[in-house]
This record gives structure tokens, C-alpha cells and sequence, in this order.
């Protein structure tokens, strides 16, 4: 199986907590009750003081515990659910209330969501690794749910009924025998004397009454994004503030050998500019703060203007030499030598292939990519005069970007307030939070609260790239068109003997596991440029290399694709997978991934695409991550000049037995599916002289929307916990596109973005 | 220097350089924060507004050339017909998902829409593909323009 999970292992490690296992009510926290300001009621989720968020616990009030609100309900019925979560447009802020009102039974339109500070009581806040979903499905119903016990309780009370008569509907309680009915807002200060139920004792709804889980819902928020209300962390204001830009050297990891400050300084409208020196030699690779020119002005665009004049000398780096035609010809190199490390090794693979009766070869590659937000990194600091800081950002993951600025002013993680603002895309980028540990110090430096706005240069060329990889692939088969023998010598990156982020092969990566005679080995190229998760980190890279691969093993053996994988995978079973971090993983299901193969091919008209016109294909691939289990087919043909033309894509996904908000789950599928579209057409991060060349979107593109085609997406329900959309969708369409050109074109595009000149009609 | 433009039907004087970008004087001036910056080269259309009904990138657009012109922005484009039809559409499809290059898109949307009430594919494509969504929403935006305009909004594109 697949299984990388390496973008959630990511988030998990820099959420600077554990997540736990999906679908598990395992917090060390408790709900209690309590009167809101105005009357209502307020349910509030307890942790004791220094609790690890992670362990499972018994539930029941503890001394000294601390409060956060978390749902309350006005006299006037109105309920506020706290989210706890970074909103990043993949429809969390929308999406964990629904979870609440439903067990709660309210109606949604009585519904109110608020954005939670960053505060540990919550336990981890992060948007990362599609992990919403699997986390909060099962606690944020219970919420809910002790929340409608408590109000059924309060109304039996007030009427002198047995409970048990009582149900709830929408907003209100009802007494069955005499009809008598009460709202929540009336019954909200009586039900907050009563104690808190365990939260493991409340009983769940019946999927089939579910009036708010599995319908359509809009995005909280949309209405006032349109109206231009100031969400984003780029609209944050605070009084006296100044803006900033930060120019860091272009070869990463350079310091500041001199700079014409002075000149700078004199630039109209720039109150202060100066050299911040970097935190340490690793804080390029770490994400944290490295050194650069800062400029403050009384405008941004008179920053940006001084920006023009600012001349600064970077010391010479060692990453100088690097380039990626220099990296290219060192894993040609390395390719041919013995590899640096075995990361797997089953059966044995030398022998294998002397029996075979057929034997393929091939190289493929994939270039860094960046993640270009569309909104570039910002964050607006203010270190007061009392040594607190407070800062507005938008992070996916605010926590370690709180220890981060404490440990760059030198303060306790205690005086720093982090504001989480709406977040203009994420897409692992901000993951990372280095530019908050920018913001403060030059607050701190400049005395003043400061907007730090990086342009786009500034953004694409300091990004924590994905990294490039190089797959030499020989895989050997049996005269019956078995695959028996598979090796991938990895040519990846480090930084010294490390693997640098997201640039590993996962040991369990398919068809490990299916393949009796099996090597994955991997060499590394030193490389001085920062890298980290982007969207499906592994995924997003691997499955363009192994499914094309496979599918060149497939026509080799003279067998249909869907065919080939069909008896790769075998018959339906279930498939345990070791635990992460001691806890347990959700096993590996053959069947569902038969069960999305065939539903894509049946919708696609897969079986039938010999009658398609002569250059028109169809190509078909499939990957697992993030608990996800998606198929994609895509139709594609090619233009005289060898460009591309997609004419429609299917996706098939198994996510478990419940979409929860259709209105996220399809626009996530379908984005997805786009954006690694755009990837597979457009993008790619060279370096020169170890800088970044792209500076903007004329070099570095994205998908526009004449080259969007149709994408239909059809979802296979199955008897699993519901799991996470923002990532597993996007995989497949890379290898399912090549395979596609190839079976327009007859030639196979091994090495991204595709290269219209390799498709070219001869 | 001061200048004074016209925004959303209202008179509104700054002080600020000749070449200072009509995107940050709406911003940071004037405080009207829905339109965005994304690119600084009108490569991304995050920052469209209408300048006498013409979408117009703004971060190009230094504010000594907006002259006379009428500019309205996401603050103001709801007061149109079109446009409110064009943001009930955009709720009703629920389109966004980050949401951060919308407002372009709603505003290069209503242009379409106030000039071609009944646009095909094609159409849409022309008029739309200087807008990047980093969030690839295109089916969405897609359905979103035709719901305005009262056409069927599945995509049969498909050849």
C-alpha cells in the first residue's frame, strides 16, 4: 500500500502535540457547564492544568481545572461553536460546527461559529494532513450530544417528567405525552446548573436522522469574504503600525556582509531600516529566522520602493554551486553506483530478475515545486513595551510559530498572543512559520507593531520547497505478465545525512507488500535550498513515478491497466498496518481500492475507450494517503504542437461512510484534482548559482481556467470512519494524465512538468 | 499629492505618490480591504476592480491614471444588479474555498456578465483565464457564472 501519511506526520510533528489515531475520544478532557454572559448556557471543554491532550482518560471533573468556552447558547436560542482550527479553505471553520449542531439538534441557521485563539486547552490547532475529519468526527458529536442531554434533563426538570418522555427537535424540547415544547434559549440557563454528562456515555443519533451532516452547506464565512470584510491575515490593522518587507539573501543560508542601509534610510516615507541577523545555521533549513534587510515604512509600497534601491552583499555560501542541471547529472551519477542506504528489501531481487521473462527500465523525475499561496507569507507583530508579544497570522499551525517567536526574542511562550486570521491558502506552506518569528524581531527592532507583507519574489524564492526526486525503476516479469521482481533506486536529497523534509520514500510505498522480489534504495544529493510538505507531501511526487511506472509494466505485459492493478492488489482483504508513534493506523483494504478502480472505470466508460477517436486516451491510476482511497481516468489528446488538451476527468473516491459537508467534500476532490493538473502542465522550481530562478506566475504557473476541464467525482460509501478530503484527490491525476498522453501519443512522459515537445506529432 | 477618485460612487481624496498603485491606496488609504494582492504584475487578477466598468488590474494601475474613471470594488459591486447576482450565485454554487482570489474573480465575472448576459464556454474562458484560483475552484466558478446568467449549469463540455 502507499500509506506516506507523511504530510499529517508532518503537521503531527510540528503541531508539538500528537493527534492520536483517528476517530478516537482520547483527549484528557471533560465538558462542564456553566451560565454565559447573558444568561445562556455555556458548555465549556476542561483539560487539567499540564494534561497531555493526547492520552485517554477517565472523564470527571478535577480540581483546578481550567475553562474554555467552547459552545454556548443565548436566551435567544442563538448557539456559538467555538472552532478551534485554522480556517485554510478546506471548510474546517464550516465543516467541525456542523459536526456539534447535529448531535446538539439545532437548526443551522440558529448557528453561529467563532475562531478560537490559540490557547493548549484546545489540544493541537492545526490544519494539516487531512486530519479534521479523522480526528474530531467522533468528539465534536459528542459535544453536541451531551449538550442535548443536558437540555432534554433541563426541560424535564422544569415540566417535572421523566426525561425519557422528552425529545428534542431543531432548537426546542418537547414533552411527547402533552406537547408541551420549550427552545433551548429559554431552557439554556437551567440546563447550565446541571452537571456535564461523560462524554463517552452520551448517546449518537441515528445516521438516518441527520438533518445538517450530509447536506450541502456553505462556507461560514463566504458571504462576508465577498463582502470584502478584513478576514485574512494581510487585512489585519493595528493601531500605529508601520509596514514592513524583508529582503533575505538569494542564495539560502548567506549572510549579510554589508548593505547601503543609510541610503535606504533616506528613501521618502521609510522610518527605519536595518540588518536582522540570522537565529542559527540551520534556521534556513528549520524555517526559522534568517538573516536579511529589513525596511519599515509608512506605506507598503514606499517599502517596496526603498525595496529598488536597497544593494546589499551576501557573503559567499557553499550552496552557490548548486543548480538543477548540476543535480540532474549527480543522480545520473549516483544512479549508476551503489546506493547510499536499503530502504526496504523483500525476497530476493537480483535473483528474481535472472528468471524473468521480461525486464523494464526507467528513469523518471519530478523538478521542486513551490506552493505559492495566493496570498504571500505575511504576519502583523507587536512587541509591546511589557515584553508581550502579540501577532496576527495566517498559519496553519499556530503553535510551534508561537514557540518560535519565543524562542527568537528570547521570551516565555507565555507572553506571546497568536491570532489565527483566515488563511489565503495553505497547502503545507504555513506549516511553517517563519515568517512570524520575521514579524516580531523587526517589531522588536523597530519598536512599533509592524504589517510584515512579503511580495511574490520574496515568496517564491523562500519557500520550503518539494523537493525534486529521481526514480530509477527495473521491474521484472513472468512470461504470464505477473510482476515479480521491482526495484526503485531513489536518487533524493539531504541536508548532510539527513533526508530532507518530504523527500523520503516511505518503506511500505506501493507495490511493496505485493511484489515478492522488492528493493527500495535511495542515494542523496546535498542540497543547501529548504524543503518541506506540500499538499499530499510524497504523494504528490510518487504516485506520477510508481503508477506511470506500473503502467508501463501493464502494457509490457500485454494486459489491460485496470486489469494489471486489479490482480496486483489481489483479492479483497483487509491488510493491518503497523501503529504511528505506538498508536494504531487504520488498516489497508484491497477491496476498496478494487471497489474505486471499477466504479471510475464503469463511469469513465473505461472498457470501452478503443472506440475513442485515433489520438484520444485514456489513462487510469490510483493512489492511497491521508486514509483515502482515490481512482482517477483522464481523457486527454494533443495539439499539433504537442500541448496538452485534457477533455474530462473522473475521480472515484472511498473516504468512509459519510460525506459530511457535500458542498466541501467535491470542491475539495475537484480542486485537487486541478491543482495537481497544474502541476503536472506547469510547474517547476529551478535553481541557478543556488538561487531560485522563477520569481513570479509568468515562470511559474498555475492552471487557468480555459485549461480546466470537466471533473466528475463520485463517491463510494463504505462502512469506515468518515477521513479527510483536502489531500488524497489530488495524487492519481499526475500518472492517471501521462498514461492518458501515452495512449493518445504512444509516447511516455517520464520526467514533470510535461514537456509539450516530447509529445510533438513527428 | 492628493488625489481625488471616485470609489464606489463616493468622492475620496488621498494623499499619496503619483505612482503609488491604485490597490494600495483602496487598501491602505481608503481601508477597503476585499481586494487583494497576489502577484504585484497583474499575473494573477486578485486585485481586479472596475474602472468605468472595465475590469482593471489594480496593482498596476498607479493612481494618477484613475482620473475621472468610476472604480468600484467587492465593497460596492453588490450594488449593481449584475453583481448581486453574480455573489448569490457565488454562495449558492458555495464556490470558495480559500477564498482569497474571489473577489477578483466575482469582479471579472460581473464584467463578463454586465457586457455578454448569456456567455458560452468559451466565452467564460476568455474572460476568466487571466484570474488564477490557487485553489483550482474552476468548476465552481464555471457553474457559479452560468447560475447568474440563468443557463443550465452542468458542465458538457466533454468531446
Amino acid at each position: 500500500m502507499a500509506a506516506p501519511n507523511a504530510f499529517e506526520q508532518t503537521a503531527r510533528a510540528r503541531a508539538d502535540g500528537d493527534c492520536g489515531a483517528p476517530a478516537q475520544l482520547s483527549r484528557r478532557v471533560f465538558l462542564t457547564a456553566g451560565l454565559a454572559a447573558g444568561g445562556g448556557l455555556l458548555l465549556t471543554l476542561n483539560m487539567p492544568r499540564g494534561a497531555d491532550a493526547s492520552e485517554p482518560i477517565a472523564v470527571g471533573p478535577a480540581a483546578g481545572a481550567e475553562l474554555n468556552p467552547f459552545i454556548s447558547i443565548a436566551p435567544d436560542g442563538v448557539v456559538t461553536i467555538v472552532a478551534k482550527n485554522p480556517e485554510i479553505g478546506q471548510g474546517s471553520k464550516t465543516m467541525l460546527p456542523m459536526l456539534v449542531a447535529e448531535e446538539l439538534d439545532v437548526d443551522w441557521s440558529q448557528v453561529r461559529t467563532e475562531q478560537a485563539l490559540l490557547n493548549p486547552l484546545y489540544g493541537p490547532q492545526f490544519a494539516g494532513g487531512s486530519m479534521a475529519t479523522p480526528l474530531n468526527w467522533e468528539p465534536m458529536r459528542r459535544v453536541g450530544a451531551a449538550g442535548r442531554q443536558m437540555l432534554i434533563l433541563a426541560a424535564a426538570q422544569a415540566w417535572e417528567v421523566p426525561a425519557a418522555e422528552c425529545e428534542t427537535s431543531q432548537g426546542s424540547v418537547r414533552h411527547r405525552p402533552s406537547g408541551r415544547s420549550l427552545s433551548y434559549g429559554a431552557l439554556a440557563a437551567r440546563a447550565a446548573a446541571l452537571p456535564a454528562p461523560d462524554l463517552r456515555s452520551v448517546t449518537l443519533k441515528d445516521p438516518k436522522d441527520y438533518r445538517i451532516i450530509g447536506k450541502f452547506t456553505g462556507g461560514v464565512d463566504s458571504a462576508r469574504v465577498l463582502e470584502g470584510a478584513p478576514l485574512f491575515g494581510i487585512d489585519m490593522v493595528v493601531p500605529g503600525m508601520c509596514y514592513a518587507t524583508f529582503e533575505k539573501a538569494p542564495v539560502f543560508g548567506s549572510r549579510v556582509a554589508s548593505a547601503n542601509i543609510a541610503a535606504v534610510k533616506a528613501m521618502p516615507g521609510v522610518r527605519d531600516a536595518f540588518i536582522v541577523r540570522g537565529a542559527d545555521p540551520d534556521a534556513v533549513f528549520n524555517m526559522g529566522l534568517v538573516e536579511g534587510v529589513a525596511i519599515v515604512a509608512d506605506s507598503w509600497w514606499h517599502a517596496q520602493k526603498a525595496l529598488q534601491k536597497l544593494r546589499v552583499v551576501w557573503d559567499r555560501h557553499f550552496a552557490s554551486g548548486q543548480s538543477t542541471a548540476e543535480f540532474e547529472r549527480q543522480a545520473e551519477h549516483l544512479s549508476r553506483q551503489k546506493p547510499h542506504s536499503i530502504i526496504r528489501s523483500d525476497g530476493e531481487v537480483d535473483k528474481a530478475f535472472d528468471g524473468v521473462h521480461k525486464v523494464l527500465e526507467a528513469a523518471y523525475s519530478y523538478p521542486f515545486l513551490a506552493h505559492v499561496n495566493l496570498e504571500p507569507q505575511n504576519c502583523t507583530a507587536h512587541c509591546k513595551r511589557d515584553g508581550s508579544v502579540e501577532i496576527w497570522a495566517p498559519t496553519q499551525n499556530p503553535a510551534p510559530g508561537r514557540k518560535l517567536v519565543a524562542a527568537t526574542l528570547g521570551i516565555d511562550e507565555d507572553r506571546v498572543t497568536v491570532h489565527m486570521t483566515r488563511v489565503g491558502g495553505g497547502f503545507g506552506r504555513r506549516l511553517m512559520n517563519d515568517y512570524m518569528a520575521e514579524a516580531a524581531m523587526i517589531s522588536k527592532m523597530a519598536g512599533r507593531p509592524v504589517k510584515l507583507l512579503w511580495n511574490r519574489r520574496q515568496d517564491i524564492q523562500h519557500d520550503a520547497y518539494r523537493p525534486a526526486g529521481f526514480h530509477y525503476f527495473r521491474a521484472g516479469l513472468t512470461a504470464e505478465g505477473a510482476l515479480t521482481a521491482f526495484q526503485d533506486h531513489f536518487v533524493t536529497f539531504g541536508q548532510g545525512r539527513k533526508t530532507a523534509s518530504s523527500a523520503d520514500l516511505p518503506r511500505s510505498h506501493f507495490p511493496a507488500g505485493f511484489v515478492p522480489n522488492l528493493q527500495y534504495a535511495q542515494s542523496l544529493i546535498e542540497l543547501g535550498a529548504p524543503t518541506g510538505p506540500l499538499r499530499n507531501p510524497g504523494g504528490n511526487a510518487l504516485a506520477f513515478a510508481f503508477e506511470s511506472f506500473i503502467d508501463e509494466l501493464a502494457h509490457a505485459a500485454g494486459r489491460d491497466p485496470l486489469d494489471f492493478r486489479l490482480s496486483l492488489y489481489g483479492a479483497p482483504r483487509v491488510i493491518p498496518v503497523p501503529p504511528w508513534r505506538g498508536r494504531p493506523e487504520p488498516p489497508f483494504d484491497t477491496g476498496r481500492v478494487r471497489a474505486v478502480l471499477e466504479l471510475v472505470a464503469g463511469k469513465s466508460g473505461w472498457r470501452q475507450r478503443h472506440d475513442l477517436p485515433r489520438g484520444t486516451g485514456m489513462g487510469l491510476a490510483f493512489y492511497y494517503s491521508h486514509y483515502g482511497y482515490f481512482a482517477e481516468v483522464v481523457k486527454a489528446s494533443v495539439g499539433p504542437d504537442g500541448t496538452p488538451k485534457v477533455h474530462k476527468i473522473w475521480a472515484a473516491g472511498d473516504v468512509g461512510r459519510q460525506i459530511i459537508n457535500p458542498a466541501g467534500a467535491y470542491n475539495q476532490v475537484q480542486g485537487g484534482v486541478l491543482d495537481g493538473l497544474g502541476a503536472a502542465l506547469h510547474q517547476a522550481i529551478n535553481i541557478e548559482g543556488g538561487r531560485v530562478v522563477q520569481e513570479n506566475f509568468d515562470t511559474f504557473g498555475l492552471l487557468r481556467m480555459r485549461e480546466a476541464p470537466p471533473v466528475e467525482v463520485h463517491f463510494r460509501i463504505s462502512d469506515n470512519p468518515p477521513t479527510g478530503l483536502g489531500e488524497p484527490a489530488l495524487p492519481p491525476v499526475l500518472p492517471a494524465l501521462c498514461n492518458a498522453l501515452f495512449a493518445a501519443t504512444g509516447r511516455r512522459i517520464r520526467r514533470l512538468p510535461i514537456d509539450p515537445r516530447e509529445l510533438r506529432r513527428a | 499629492m492628493t488625489f481625488t477618485i471616485t470609489v464606489n460612487g463616493r468622492k475620496r481624496a488621498v494623499d499619496v505618490d503619483a505612482d503609488t498603485p491604485l490597490l494600495w491606496v483602496l487598501r491602505d488609504e481608503l481601508d477597503l480591504k476585499g481586494t487583494k494582492f497576489g502577484c504585484g504584475m497583474s499575473f494573477c487578477g486578485a486585485c481586479t476592480v472596475h474602472l468605468d466598468g472595465v475590469p482593471t488590474r489594480s496593482c498596476i494601475t498607479p493612481v494618477s491614471r484613475v482620473g475621472n474613471a468610476s472604480v468600484v470594488t467587492i465593497e460596492g459591486i453588490g450594488d449593481s444588479e449584475v453583481g448581486k447576482r453574480v455573489k448569490e450565485a457565488w454562495l449558492a454554487v458555495d464556490v470558495m474555498q480559500c477564498g482569497y482570489c474571489q473577489a477578483g474573480q466575482v469582479m471579472t465575472a460581473t464584467a463578463l456578465l454586465a457586457r455578454n448576459p448569456k456567455p458560452t464556454d468559451q466565452d467564460i474562458d476568455a474572460a476568466m483565464s487571466g484570474n488564477l484560483c490557487r485553489c483550482a475552484t474552476y468548476t465552481r466558478i464555471r457553474a457559479a457564472i452560468k447560475q447568474a446568467a440563468g443557463l443550465p449549469t452542468d458542465d458538457k463540455r466533454e468531446v
